[in-house]
């Protein structure tokens, strides 16, 4: 995605890497966002989406790395970008002695909007994010469900180019989680919309693409069913094993539970790397086997596990 | 100019709606009224304003930090602070308009204050060129404090912090010319010349002086001015 031609891109990120102080919050971050692409950025909690949402709003520049957002300089062209984005915070914060519509005139007017517009879209934006019986009730009396529809009202007031949402279904109940996704689905088919989210199953509810994002570093990238597919799908492991070829290969793939070996000679290693079925657990087997035929067992490494360990991490399921 | 407006404006309409700014004018004119009969009620009194005058700019101290205290540590604190950076709105204009919105604040407070001047018309002969100079003064040295006020509010999320941070400074520049006294020579002149009172006291006497004209814009320009790169430097940290 990234070695794409950036002008087709709607946000581009290289190298992006965020400290606070001596810690990384991001490292070497690097993506890309297609116009009218739903991404997701997927991982646990403390993973450093938040950062990477805030550096893409313009809310802090990173500590090295480049964004463009449709093409302007995140940092140069500072707000020029930031007409473009949308964004909801994870937290919500809304002023909390302001009526609902107040806030909503009050944030066009920082958007620039033109007066009429502003009032035409506030009406819209009521009406779709459900708030029509409180538009004139104090966002402070609201319940957080109803703060996060004002939340989404005002980012998407002034129709940006680009949708920033920083966990948008976060303490929120289990209807109004339903309904927010089904908004977002309906305002990704005309903007860009970029969202995190630790809930697996909501990824690929909602989005085209999706980042896996862990300590920092994005450790994956894919569709959301390519990924559920490997969160599934087969185990790899790579074993090195000090025996003739020709015998241990076949050995290995006579034993119950591989899907397909193959081989590798590397530095003067043998190095087999095997393909396990769904939820087998092969180690056992191929140690018994390799000692068994009088080979001996030099290594053995399971691949992906820290791909697994982030998904162990990840809420799977929905908690009602 | 539309953004520091609508900045503005929602402040002004918080001031209005939240308690804090009407017992703080409550308390200003309360006070500012005893230092007002207390002139008047000597043996042999005067139709003079300069007591009053006297009194506000110690009533100032304390209170212009409770009205600039909230406009940015609150921000800060709900977090607000993050889409009002990541709106299309430059940082001069949310501070420029924070701040006007607290000197019309003050400003209204202090316009009560001519209740006293027309009690003055109506039982005596005053003087109105003090007066006037006064009132010129005092509003002067307000938007000095204000906005003093203005930068602790974005250097910390504490609400308290930030006042009492700004009433220290403001007391530091209050009692300067004290600690003129005890210093000699060009110290003694730069420290006197930066204290707040020894530039109000001219206005008070019915001077207008462009040197303290100067000198509170002139301090007003460059606690703004910081207040604006405190803002810029968030983006930094």
């Amino acid at each position: 995605m990234v070695t794409q031609d950036s002008k087709s891109l709607m946000i581009h990120a290289t190298g992006l890497t965020h400290y606070y102080g001596p810690y990384a919050a991001i490292e070497d971050v690097n993506f890309g966002v297609e116009r009218g692409e739903v991404l997701g950025f997927l991982g646990p909690n403390g993973a450093g989406k938040t950062t990477t949402m805030r550096i893409l709003t313009g809310y802090m520049p990173p500590t090295r790395g480049k964004v463009t957002l449709d093409d302007f300089d995140i940092v140069e062209q500072s707000l020029e970008v930031r007409r473009k984005v949308g964004y909801l915070p994870e937290t919500v914060p809304l002023y909390t002695d302001m009526p609902v519509n107040g806030y909503l005139k009050y944030m066009g007017t920082l958007r620039q909007m033109p007066p009429k517009d502003i009032k035409r879209r506030i009406s819209e934006v009521i009406d779709v994010c459900r708030l029509g019986d409180y538009r004139s009730t104090l966002i402070g009396k609201l319940s957080k469900g109803f703060r996060q529809r004002v939340g989404i009202a005002q980012a998407i007031l002034h129709e940006p180019e680009v949708l920033v949402l920083d966990e948008p279904t976060i303490g929120i109940d289990p209807i109004q989680v339903v309904e927010t996704r089904r908004l977002i689905q309906e305002l990704g088919r005309e903007q860009t919309v970029v969202l995190s989210t630790h809930i697996l199953p909501e990824v690929s509810m909602i989005c085209d693409r999706v980042l896996i994002i862990s300590e920092g570093k994005i450790v994956a990238e894919d569709t959301p069913d390519n990924l559920a597919e490997r969160l599934k799908g087969s185990e790899q492991m790579e074993v090195e094993i000090g025996g003739p070829v020709s015998q241990v290969l076949p050995a290995l793939r006579a034993l119950n539970g591989v899907a397909s070996a193959s081989h590798r000679s590397i530095q003067g290693k043998e190095i087999y790397t095997i393909q396990a079925n769904e939820g087998e657990d092969l180690r056992d087997d191929i140690s018994r086997t390799v000692i068994g035929a009088g080979w001996s067992l030099l290594s053995m490494n399971t691949m992906g596990m820290s791909l697994e360990e982030i998904f162990l991490k990840l809420t799977t399921h929905e908690e009602l | 100019m539309r953004t520091v407006q609508a900045v503005a404006w929602k402040e002004i309409q918080i001031y209005f709606s939240s308690p804090t700014a009407y017992i703080v004018a409550m308390i200003f004119l309360a006070l500012a009224s005893f230092f007002f009969v207390r002139d008047l009620s000597n043996p042999f009194p005067q139709a003079s304003m300069s007591s009053f005058f006297q009194g506000a700019t110690i009533i100032l101290i304390l209170l212009a930090p409770t009205l600039t205290m909230r406009l940015l540590a609150e921000e800060q604190k709900l977090g607000t602070i993050e889409l009002l950076l990541t709106s299309p709105v430059r940082d001069w204009e949310v501070v420029l308009g924070k701040y006007i919105a607290s000197l019309v604040f003050l400003l209204g407070t202090i316009l009560l204050t001519v209740y006293f001047v027309i009690l003055l018309v109506i039982f005596a002969d005053p003087d109105f060129g003090p007066i006037w100079s006064g009132y010129l003064g005092l509003i002067l040295y307000g938007a000095a404090a204000l906005s003093i006020g203005l930068l602790t509010s974005t250097l910390t999320s504490n609400q308290i912090v930030a006042a009492v941070v700004a009433m220290g400074i403001l007391l530091v520049l209050y009692f300067a010319d004290f600690a003129a006294g005890t210093l000699t020579g060009l110290p003694a002149t730069i420290v006197n010349e930066i204290g707040l009172k020894s530039h109000f006291d001219d206005f008070d006497r019915g001077v207008i002086d462009t040197k303290h004209i100067a000198y509170y814009l002139l301090l007003t320009s460059f606690f703004v001015f910081l207040t604006i790169r405190a803002l810029e430097s968030r983006r930094w940290r």
